[in-house]
C-alpha cells in the first residue's frame, strides 16, 4: 500500500473511492484450493451463485464447452476460478451437485501442478 | 405570517417536522415520544407533507432505516426516547462516524430499571460521548425552534454530524403551551433542501461508505469527527443568527437569566430552568442577588464561554436530572471542567434531582439558592433534592 494519508487528507468520514476492494487480493489467505474438473461440470451456476467473493468468472458461449457426460453446454458457462480473490472457503465444493470441485491443500496443489 | 397554536411540546416538534418536510421518517412509537410521530403520521396520511414514512418493528430498525435513507441522499429523521434510544444504540453510535446529518428529537425519559416512563435525562446523558450534537430545550417553543436550527447545523458542510434535540418527557412533551409557529414559507426557505456533496443514489459518482478501518485509519477518521464537532460551535451561532431573522429570538450556547449583578446562580437544563426563573424572580423581589444559567448546546460543550460567564459568581449550584454513577453528575462535571482554568473559582455544589419524574418545585429551588447564599457548599459532595432519607 502507498504512503498512508493523514486525517486532513482522507475523504470525509470513512468514505472511500469506489471499487477499491479490487486492489485487495484476498487469494493469499487461501490454504485450500478448489480443483475444478470441467469434465464433471454441468455449468449449473451453483458455485458461481454461492461464491462469497465472486471469484468464479463466467462467459456466454454459442459454440459451447464440453462437460459432464461428454455433453456440450451452451449459453452461460463458468471458467477457471480467479485465484487472485478465491480465499479457499470450499463453499463451491460443498454446493456442487456433481462433485466436480475438490478442495486440495495449497502445497499439494502446487506440487501436482509442477 | 406566523401563527400561535395551543399545542404540546411533542406537537410543536411535529410542526417543525411538517415545515422541514423530510424525505424519509422512520420511527417506532415509545412513550413519551409517541405523540411526535403520531402527529407527524397524520400529516403524512393527510398529504400535508411528501415524506415517505416507514413504520418499523423496533428502534434498531428505525435508526438503521434512517441511516440507509440518509446515506442514499435523503433528508431523514427519526425520534425516540429512553428505552428506544437504548435499543437503537448500536446504530446511533455509528451515525457520527458515517457523517450522516440525521436530526432526532429525543423526549427525555428515565432509563430502566426500575422501569419508569417519566422524565429524567439518563437516556440522552448516556449518549454524550459518541459524537452526536446535543441541544436541550426548556419548553415547546424552544423544542420547535431548536429542531429547525438542528437541520441546518447538521447538514452544514463543515459539520455533517447528527443532532439530538431534547425536551422533557411529559412536562413539555404532553403539556399544552402557546407556541408561535413561524411562517411556512420563511421556514421552508430557511431549512431549504438537503444538498449533499455525495450520496449513494448518485450512480454516476459511486463511492464506498462505512468500510472496515483498522488501526491504520480508524484513529484518523475519529480525529476528523472531533474537528467537525469543534466546527459545530461556530456554525451553531451562524445558523442561529439566520434563524433569528425569522423568529426574533436569540440562539446562544446558554441562556443567562438575571445574572448581571448576581452573586449566586443555579445551572440547570431544560424545563426546570423555567421553574428556576420563577424562583429567581421571587428571590430578586426580596433583594437577593440570584440568577440562572441554562445550558442549551451541551455537545459540543462551550467551555471557554461558560468559564467566562461563570467565574464572576461567588457560588454556583448545578442541578442534574441524572446520575453518572460513581462519578460527578454530567452537567456538574462540565461546569467543574469549564472552571478549571479560572483564577477565581466560585464555590460549587452538585445537586441531583427529579430522577424518574420526581417533581421539583419552586420552593426546592429557593432552598438551593438559600444554601448557596449561606455558603454551605461542598464541591466534593453530591446532594439530593426531595429524596426521602
Amino acid at each position: 500500500m502507498s504512503e498512508k494519508k493523514g486525517w486532513k487528507e482522507l475523504m470525509r468520514g470513512s468514505d472511500l473511492p469506489p471499487a477499491s476492494s479490487l486492489e485487495y487480493k484476498t487469494g493469499s489467505w487461501r490454504t485450500l484450493r478448489p480443483i475444478w474438473d470441467p469434465d464433471k461440470c454441468t455449468h449449473c451456476m451453483f458455485c458461481v451463485a454461492y461464491c462469497p467473493d465472486m471469484a468464479i468468472p463466467v462467459k456466454v458461449t454459442e459454440e459451447g464447452v464440453k462437460g459432464f457426460g461428454g455433453r456440450v453446454y451452451k449459453g452461460t458457462v463458468r471458467l477457471e476460478t480467479n485465484f487472485d480473490y478465491c480465499k479457499g472457503c470450499g463453499i463451491c465444493a460443498e454446493e456442487c451437485p456433481t462433485h466436480a470441485i475438490k478442495m486440495v491443500r495449497e502445497e499439494e496443489a502446487a506440487k501436482a501442478s509442477k | 405570517m406566523s401563527k400561535w397554536k395551543s399545542i404540546t411540546g411533542a406537537q410543536a416538534v411535529a410542526e417543525a417536522m411538517r415545515q422541514i418536510n423530510p424525505d424519509v421518517v422512520a420511527a417506532y412509537p415509545i412513550t413519551p415520544q409517541t405523540p411526535i410521530v403520531e402527529q407527524f403520521a397524520s400529516f403524512v396520511a393527510n398529504g400535508i407533507v411528501d415524506t415517505e414514512m416507514i413504520p418499523v418493528e423496533s428502534e434498531h430498525s428505525a435508526m438503521s432505516c434512517t441511516v440507509g435513507a440518509s446515506a442514499a441522499g435523503a433528508r431523514a429523521m427519526c425520534a425516540t426516547a429512553s428505552q428506544g434510544l437504548a435499543l437503537m444504540w448500536e446504530v446511533v453510535a455509528a451515525v457520527p462516524g458515517l457523517r450522516l446529518p440525521i436530526v432526532m428529537p429525543i423526549v427525555n425519559r428515565a432509563l430502566s430499571a426500575p422501569i419508569n416512563i417519566h422524565c429524567d435525562h439518563s437516556d440522552s446523558m448516556g449518549a454524550t460521548t459518541i459524537g452526536w450534537i446535543q441541544i436541550y430545550s426548556e419548553n415547546a417553543q424552544e423544542a420547535y425552534e431548536n429542531t429547525l436550527l438542528a437541520i441546518r447545523l447538521a447538514e452544514h458542510k463543515d459539520v455533517l454530524l447528527p443532532v439530538m434535540v431534547m425536551q422533557d418527557g411529559f412536562i413539555i412533551s404532553h403539556g399544552v403551551e402557546n407556541v408561535e409557529i413561524f411562517d411556512d414559507d420563511a421556514v421552508r426557505k430557511f431549512v431549504g433542501e438537503r444538498n449533499p456533496d455525495r450520496y449513494l443514489l448518485d450512480v454516476d459518482h459511486p463511492y464506498t461508505i462505512g468500510p472496515l478501518a483498522l488501526p491504520d485509519y480508524y484513529f484518523e477518521i475519529k480525529r476528523q469527527q472531533e474537528e467537525a464537532m469543534q466546527n459545530a460551535l461556530k456554525v451553531y451561532l451562524e445558523v442561529g443568527d439566520e434563524l433569528s431573522k425569522i423568529s426574533g429570538h436569540k440562539y446562544p450556547y446558554f441562556e443567562e437569566y438575571k445574572t448581571e449583578d448576581a452573586e449566586v446562580v443555579i445551572v440547570v437544563l431544560s424545563s426546570t430552568a423555567g421553574t428556576a426563573k420563577d424562583a429567581v424572580d421571587e428571590l430578586r423581589e426580596e433583594g437577593k442577588k440570584v440568577g440562572l444559567i441554562k445550558p442549551i448546546l451541551f455537545r459540543p460543550f462551550p467551555y471557554k464561554e461558560m468559564r467566562k460567564a461563570l467565574e464572576k459568581f461567588k457560588a454556583i449550584g448545578v442541578l442534574d436530572r441524572s446520575i453518572a454513577f460513581g462519578a460527578y453528575a454530567p452537567l456538574y462535571t462540565e461546569v467543574r471542567n469549564a472552571l478549571f482554568e479560572s483564577e477565581n473559582k466560585p464555590k460549587l455544589q452538585s445537586y441531583v434531582y427529579g430522577l424518574g419524574g420526581k417533581d421539583i418545585f419552586k420552593s426546592d429551588i429557593k432552598k438551593v439558592f438559600e444554601e448557596l447564599l449561606s455558603g454551605n457548599v461542598n464541591p466534593e459532595e453530591q446532594r439530593y433534592i426531595r429524596l426521602r432519607g
